[in-house]
């Protein structure tokens, strides 16, 4: 019925665009990340769970030393095992032609006929292996992206101390692999690790298997218990060496991906609350400001008539009509990136397919969070309107209330420039949109600091990793445990200049009814190249009897130094022992617990027997050691330290940037907003001030500093309120980042408080001067002549 | 005094006092008055004497601190802010000094908003056409001169064909001729619809188109004077 009322709402809208618009970008910012971060969860989480299921990514695994291939009839006996798959796992050093250094691959057998029963591969290109004796292999496809392989192409691999030539047959992808990591470590590095798949007769007699496995995989009934197959299991395989199944949270791939996953949903609760908080109470100061200008008019209706209801509605309409135009902003921005990102993760996690489906849902409640902010956001200031008395709305208002604040006070108003008077009388006058000006500006400068500083942390624990604990060349992992004298042959290797023996084993530890699986590791007392830090980056001095712990297990664990836990080897030979707690430590990841070297084998009555060694070798004799590494049976692997550094920061670094982007923009944004929106208000309520000092003979520039100098004000005490608020923020994502294996450190550099604020201030300029434009454009004989 | 027709407006001892204590405002101290209905009367008073004060009470813009006032058989006095809403909206017109035109709606827009809530309203064009300004009709407010804007107000008063017309100081804001102009406007009306016509000035020169003067000062009504020959505006000069 109203439509007129309609007509006027338009043409408000139309005559307030800018603001409106900048009010909507926030809007549209907040909409568009909600869908971002739950469309592109949902769609990694469905493609994620669609794979499983396509290729049978199995539900419990379990490593043995050598079973025979005869009791997979036994495991699938097992109550709730449904399907199981046998095969053989080995690592191997390969030769890439054009490669100096040595890469290493995770060789997995494949049944000679046909596909895995289990995790399934996935032939991107090619055909599976033909077996027989062809040395055909499958490689995962992003160990064939890093080398550029295709199907035809071959390169050698010294397989159970014999080297063997092998030649691409398929370039494969497997549910078990979306995430590649070599066992043990943290970070991608597809050109020096990659899967090879080979049928199983083709392996097993290299490594003397035929008719065993040394791999499980099990599928189990959907409402059957995992713990009690993995009981059953353990029984089973213990006297072939097995070392304890577990479930997929103790499978790589897939825990990074929860881990991953897990982040993307933890920022639908962090970022879009944060915009449409913003857009609530920019739609609040500039309905507010609309309202006080047209409170002859809002008196006018009531005196003929109109209902308080009806005029409260008007203005509650502009606001929500500034929502719904974010709204569809949003939605498109939206639902165009949450495709984009999803995409790229598909792409980093190799994915075969990504399912994708816009659901209404999201669409809708992005839609109604966004509205219900434009409703609280109006809500106050439309109040005033059903206040207002007609009669008292009628007359003309009272002239502002100027109070003496602090610096008339004590008296040092004197001293201060007219401008900053002014700009001071004016933000005490107005303390309210003074504080949400200010707030508006913090909350984009500790989101910029909230996003940044996970680069600073990063940077700091690859420091941590690379330089104060490993900070050995290379690591060689041998086949067999070494002997002292096969370590001194490691040491006599050319260009070696330091070697430091290290052991590795499998146990489970109990203390009382609680459990947990880790590795102990035993190093050398002093050792000066791969170091355990504490949280200072201090090294961790191994005692000389008992185990060090880390704090994070302690606490899963519930012991305390001196305590006495129980300590079960997984490696097949069913040893248990009973040590004493003699450290506990704090560190940034792991649940990995140590022993000096010497200790440990004294316990397991072993005299000097090691896994392998770190070494520090000499640059220049880099191509004749690593030709010998290569060919040396005894090697099964070699990992360089600070090459895989740099593919970390490449990997990384191009996420991180989009990521820093990304946030630049976004905190513009807002600031853009809360600047253009608390500029033009300002503009609107001092015009016929402005316009009066034009009158008396200022200069455009001499308004614009006037005009200027409040807002600059304000972001000056914006930024340093912004920087508490966003470590604090940044000490939230920290903690919300953590899990059982990896503390990440609330580390937040000098340089990343100077990029927030650099960024928020140039927004702030860039604002500004936008606004500033308008004073050429104030129109002084009509200013003057209206009525105030 | 005329008795023989029927009281549009009438008060008791209406008082009206803004803030309280020291800084307390007596506006009205107790008005008597009574007002028939179809005149063209005139409040005439000088500033401050409390003539919008009073208005804003009959017109149900504003409520009295104490004493009583009747439109017609209805309690005024007596509403709550929602039937006072719907008495504005049924009964009243109002023009004021400063025109108070919404200027985001062009003149025809200006009056439809009143037309769109009203019972039996005239069209606006009809409304606009009484006060000569229907070749205007699509302007906006900054594209008409004070006069003209002045003349869609009373269009806008009159759409809902109001019982009662309240002006406080249409002329105020205006030169002499453009005021003559709107006066001529508002007693076209009175004669030609019969509205009841409520005039406030303190320009003691318009008395002399009105039937009936009442002379205000400090609160009160002072003088009540009854004009049997009122003038044309035309014939009027300040
Ligand atoms: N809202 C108000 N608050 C306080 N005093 C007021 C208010 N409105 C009017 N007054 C005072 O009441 C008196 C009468 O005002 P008003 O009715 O506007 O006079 P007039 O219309 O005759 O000029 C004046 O002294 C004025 O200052
Ligand atoms: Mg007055």
């Amino acid at each position: 019925m109203v439509k007129i009322l309609n007509i006027k709402l338009l043409r408000d809208f139309v005559r307030l665009w800018t603001q409106a618009l900048a009010i909507a970008l926030v809007a549209a910012a907040g909409v568009g990340t909600m869908l971002i971060s739950v469309g592109t969860y949902r769609a990694l989480i469905e493609t994620q769970q669609a794979y499983y299921e396509r290729y049978d990514f199995a539900d419990i695994f379990a490593n043995i030393i050598r079973a025979p291939n005869r009791l997979l009839d036994d495991i699938l006996a097992i109550d709730g095992v449904i399907r199981a798959d046998i095969r053989i796992e080995k690592s191997a050093i390969l030769d890439i032609p054009y490669m100096k250094d040595p890469a290493s691959a995770k060789i997995i057998s494949i049944p000679d006929i046909g596909n895995s029963s289990l995790n399934r591969l996935f032939v991107q290109k090619g055909h599976l292996p033909k077996g027989d004796k062809s040395n055909e292999i499958a490689i995962s496809q992003a160990f064939a992206d890093a080398h550029g392989f295709e199907p035809g192409d071959s390169f050698s691999a010294i397989m159970g101390g014999v080297k063997r030539k092998l030649t691409i047959s398929a370039i494969a992808l497997s549910p078990e692999f979306i995430y590649t990591v070599r066992d043990g470590e943290m970070f991608p590095d597809d050109k020096r690790f990659g899967i090879i798949w080979m049928r199983y007769s083709d392996i097993a007699s290299a490594y003397n298997l035929n008719g065993a496995f040394n791999y499980l995989s099990v599928k189990k009934d959907k409402g059957a218990s995992q713990a009690a197959i993995i009981k059953n299991l353990d029984n089973l395989l213990k006297p072939y060496g097995g070392t304890g199944a577990y479930d997929r949270s103790g499978q790589s791939s897939h825990s990074y991906i929860n881990a991953e996953l897990t982040g993307l949903k933890a920022m639908s609760f962090v970022l879009p609350p944060i915009f449409l908080l913003v857009a609530a109470f920019l739609v609040n100061m500039t309905l507010a400001r609309l309202i006080a200008l047209e409170r002859e008019q809002i008196g006018l209706l009531k005196a003929i008539g109109y209902k308080s209801s009806t005029i409260a509605w008007h203005y509650m309409k502009l606001g929500l009509l500034v929502a719904n135009v974010g709204i569809i902003f949003g939605w498109v921005f939206g639902a165009y990136a949450s495709r984009l990102l999803a995409q790229v993760y598909a792409q980093f996690f190799k994915f075969p397919f990504l399912l994708f489906q816009d659901r209404p849902d999201v669409y809708l409640i992005a839609a109604f969070a966004a509205l219900i902010a434009a409703i609280l956001g109006s809500l106050q200031a439309v109040r005033a309107t059903i206040r207002l008395s007609p009669a008292v709305a009628m007359a003309p208002p009272a002239p502002p209330i100027y109070r003496q604040f602090f610096l008339d006070r004590i008296g040092l108003s004197k001293y201060v420039p007219q401008g900053l008077i002014m700009a001071l009388r004016n933000l005490s006058r107005r303390p309210l949109r003074a504080a949400l000006t200010t707030l508006g500006i913090s909350l984009a400068t500790g989101l910029l600091i909230a996003g940044l500083f996970i680069n600073d942390s990063l940077e700091y624990m690859i420091d941590a990793t690379y330089f104060k604990a490993d900070r050995q060349q290379a690591t060689i992992i041998s086949t067999k445990p070494l002997t002292p004298s096969a370590m001194q042959e490691i040491r006599r290797l050319p260009g070696v200049m330091v070697a430091e023996p290290f052991r590795v084993i499998g146990v489970k530890i109990t203390n009382g009814n609680r459990q947990k699986r880790t590795i102990l590791t035993g190093k050398p007392k002093n050792a000066d190249l791969s170091r355990i830090i504490d949280l200072n980056l201090e090294p961790i001095i191994l005692p000389e009897y008992g185990v060090a712990i880390p704090e994070m297990l302690a606490s899963i664990l519930n012991v305390k130094i001196s305590d006495v836990i129980e300590v079960e080897l997984l490696d097949g030979s069913d040893k248990k022992m009973k040590l004493q707690v003699s450290q506990i430590m704090q560190q940034f990841m792991g649940l990995g617990i140590y022993m000096e070297i010497g200790a440990l084998n004294k316990i397991l009555g072993e005299s000097s027997l090691s896994n392998g060694a770190n070494i520090s070798f000499d640059t220049n004799k880099t191509d004749e050691l690593f030709s010998l590494v290569k060919s040396t049976p005894t090697i099964a692997g070699i990992t360089l330290l600070r090459k895989s550094l740099q593919m970390l920061r490449q990997t990384f670094g191009e996420s991180i940037g989009i990521m820093r982007d990304v946030m630049i923009a976004l905190a513009a944004i807002i600031v853009f907003g809360v600047v253009y929106n608390s500029m033009r208000i300002q503009l609107s309520e001092r015009a016929r001030e402005l316009a009066s000092l034009r009158v008396l003979g200022f200069t455009k520039f001499e308004v614009s500093v006037i005009l200027l100098t409040e807002i600059f004000i304000l972001t000056m005490l914006a930024i340093p309120i912004g920087f508490l608020l966003g470590t604090s923020w940044a000490g939230l994502v920290a903690y919300e980042y953590q899990t059982e294996l990896f503390r990440m450190p609330l580390i937040i550099e000098r340089s990343t408080y100077g990029l927030a604020g650099l960024v928020v201030f140039i927004a702030m300029l860039v604002s500004a001067f936008i606004v500033q434009r308008r004073i050429s454009g104030l129109d002084l004989i009509a200013v003057l002549k209206t009525r105030d | 005094m005329t008795n023989n027709k029927k009281t549009a407006f009438r008060t008791e001892n209406l008082v009206k006092t803004y803030g309280s204590g020291e800084t307390a405002v007596h506006a009205l101290r107790g008005v008597d008055l009574l007002m028939p209905l179809g005149e063209m009367t005139v409040l005439l008073g000088q500033s401050g004497s409390g003539k919008s004060t009073l208005v804003n009470i009959l017109g149900g813009l504003d409520s009295a601190t104490s004493g009583k006032a009747w439109f017609l058989d209805k309690e005024l006095t007596a509403l709550n802010d929602k039937a006072l809403t719907n008495y504005r909206r049924e009964n009243v017109g109002f023009v004021f000094q400063f025109y108070n035109l919404v200027p985001s709606l062009t003149a025809r827009e200006n009056v439809a908003l009143v037309t769109e809530i009203s019972k039996n309203p005239m069209s606006p064009e009809e409304a606009l056409e009484r006060v000569g300004l229907k070749n205007r009709m699509n302007h906006f407010p900054s594209q008409l001169s004070g006069g003209e804007q002045q003349r869609v107000a009373i269009a806008r008063a009159i759409a809902k064909r109001p019982n009662i017309l309240l002006c406080d100081e249409p002329t105020g804001a205006l030169d002499s001729k453009t005021g003559i102009g709107v006066l001529e406007a508002l007693v076209d009306i009175n004669s030609e619809l019969n509205t009841t016509t409520l005039i406030i000035t303190h320009n003691a020169e318009i008395q002399r188109i009105a039937h009936r003067i009442l002379f205000m000062a400090d609160g009160q009504i002072t003088d009540e004077k009854i004009n049997r020959n009122p003038v044309k505006p035309s014939k009027v000069k300040w």
